[in-house]
């Protein structure tokens, strides 16, 4: 096979036995999981399992001790976490961390750091498309937004990038049923119209397993099962142990 | 009245070199947290520099013009400042990034004792003074008891106080670099999530503040015509105090503070007592630290978090 073919047929994000460490406590211990492009991908597990641990181990914060984490051909493993943003990965991390001094718009400002300024306004628009409330509260500082808007904006401020990877950690946190319903429409509806690949962090197992082409189980810093979602959503295991109730 | 009026106008004049200097002060602490013990060395430093520069420019170059001098000075002195405090920053900050949280500020404290040192050799014991500069007064009363004049050298410090702080404002609040600096002060995390090289940004942001001390040495000089390794430990402690009484971290609260540390040493040694006019500023510092931590103008902490 030429090397252009194997471009095209390598995950977008391949990650090969990482293992990352808080002091001598592992976190992470030996994951591997790939994400290709054009897909939704979703890792589910319970809480403590290590999912966020492995989003920011993607950006290099913390740093994998062990194991290897290809984005786009490029081992990225030990790049500084800035250089890793810089390759069009975009990541909406847990907390949503909004800087609650800048106004919405600045947050989003912070978004496009990266971009061209000259398609700013284009990409405002657009974000303001999808989310209307973040546009009647542009001039608001975004320490005063309301949880759901604050998720709002981190999901925003993570489109603004025109990334090519999308990365969520539960997206639908603390938010209403109605939000939650819209916003994994918007993610489902960004990756059939735009092909973005997204690799999406969930609690709410049944709504990002229905949303997902593929999905991971994480348990204790390891991955246990993974397959497709409808897969994974009929496995008995998977929804006795994260599928509460109703579903 | 007359004398309360000069007061008022020398008082503002020094506080314009406080304030400056205790931006230098708040933005640092803003951004990492740490107090930067040098800072009143790397002021001192620049006006040193600055008296330097003067007779280079004077003597050796012949520039008759005093005005021209001047900004040569003023933009030299940035540059030349701005040089060596991110080699200071490099050197003796930046590897202990990530250390324990007082290794920092002790670095700070040994980079302020060798600043001091350096320019005690370099200059010898005997202070040097410069030509009178920018000498002539405006007379604004007359015939009272009490003449009350405006020089134009305290003019000029003011006004370059204001374009300079105006020019800064507008980067903090409009550029991508003053949005990254401020996004680093408030999560460096994130920051760098969104691709901002936060080391870069803290450099810059030292540099930032030594640049607005290097103008604050230059209007120091302006003012004094002198300048002596050891004056950069009472203005460093005065301006800390401003930025202290502003709110640490707030860039207003820090001309603010400046603005009334200077208006309180020039009033007090008029009204009380001149011998004891570091006491004043300094009974301030203590006073705002045990009733008033926060500052006049520090962050309020309506956020959600
Ligand atoms: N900064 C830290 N220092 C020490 N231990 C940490 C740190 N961050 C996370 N951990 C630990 O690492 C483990 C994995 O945490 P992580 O946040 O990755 O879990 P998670 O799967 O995202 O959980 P949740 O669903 O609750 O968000 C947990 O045991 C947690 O206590
Ligand atoms: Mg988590």
């Amino acid at each position: 096979m030429s090397e252009a073919n194997a471009a095209v047929t390598d995950p977008m994000l391949r990650i090969r036995g990482v293992e990352t460490y808080y002091g001598s406590i592992a976190a992470l211990r030996g994951v591997d999981l790939d994400v290709n492009r054009g897909e939704i991908v979703t890792l589910i597990g319970a809480n403590g399992a290590g999912k966020s641990t492995l989003m920011m181990t993607i950006f290099g914060d913390p740093r994998a001790r062990a194991g290897s984490i290809v984005y786009d051909g490029v081992d990225i493993t030990r790049l500084p976490t800035h250089e890793i943003a810089r390759r069009k990965i975009a990541q909406s991390p847990e907390g949503r961390r909004i800087f609650p001094r800048m106004t919405v718009q600045e947050n989003l400002q912070m978004g496009a750091a990266l971009g061209d300024p000259a398609h700013f306004d284009k990409d405002l628009e657009r974000v303001f498309g999808i989310f209307p409330r973040l546009k009647e509260r542009r001039n608001q500082r975004g320490g005063t937004l309301s949880g759901g808007e604050q998720q709002m904006l981190a999901i925003a401020r993570a489109l603004m990038s025109r990334p090519q990877l999308l990365m969520l950690d539960e997206p639908s946190l603390g938010l209403a049923p109605l939000i939650v319903n819209q916003i994994f429409d918007v993610i489902g509806q960004l990756n059939r119209e735009e092909g973005l690949t997204v690799f999406l962090v969930e609690q709410n197992a049944y709504h990002a397993l229905k949303l997902a082409h593929r999905g991971y189980v994480m348990v204790n810093g390891q991955i246990t099962m993974s397959g497709t979602g409808a897969e994974l959503l009929s496995r008995e295991d998977v929804r006795a142990a994260y599928l509460e109730g109703g579903h | 009245m007359e004398n309360f009026l000069q007061q008022l106008i020398n008082g503002v004049t020094l506080g314009s070199i406080y304030g400056l200097i205790a931006i230098g002060y708040t933005m640092v602490y803003g951004i990492i947290g740490m107090i930067n013990f040098a800072h009143g060395d790397v002021f001192m430093v620049s006006a040193f520099i600055a008296m330097l520069l003067f007779l280079a420019v004077t003597a050796f170059l012949g520039v008759s013009s005093l005005f021209l001098a001047f900004f040569i000075i003023l933009i030299a002195g940035m540059i030349l400042t701005s040089l060596w405090s991110w080699t200071i920053e490099r050197i003796a900050y930046r590897p202990l990034r990530g250390s324990f949280r007082l290794a920092p500020l002790i670095s700070a404290i040994g980079m302020s004792i060798f600043l001091a040192n350096f320019v005690q050799v370099v200059q010898g014991p005997r202070n040097k003074p410069l030509p009178p500069m920018f000498n002539q007064v405006i007379q604004l009363t007359s015939g009272g008891e009490f003449d009350v004049t405006l020089a134009y050298k305290q003019i000029v410090i003011v006004a370059v106080t204001v374009v300079l702080l105006a020019v800064f404002w507008f980067v903090v609040q409009k550029t991508p670099l003053g949005r990254a600096q401020r996004a680093c002060e408030q999560d460096r995390k994130m920051a760098a999530l969104l691709g901002i090289n936060v080391d870069r940004t803290i450099s810059i942001t030292f540099i930032i503040g030594a640049a607005l001390a290097s103008v604050a040495g230059v209007l120091y000089l302006v003012n004094y015509g002198v300048v002596s390794f050891s004056d950069g430990f009472i203005p460093g402690v005065k301006a800390f105090t401003a930025a202290v009484l502003g709110g640490i971290g707030s860039i207003p609260g820090a001309v603010l503070g400046g603005l009334l540390i200077g208006l309180v040493e020039v009033l007090w040694s008029a009204y009380v007592s001149s011998d004891y006019k570091n006491v004043a500023a300094f009974s301030i510092l203590i006073i705002a630290l045990i009733f008033m931590p926060s500052g006049l103008l520090g962050k309020p902490e309506i956020e959600k978090v």
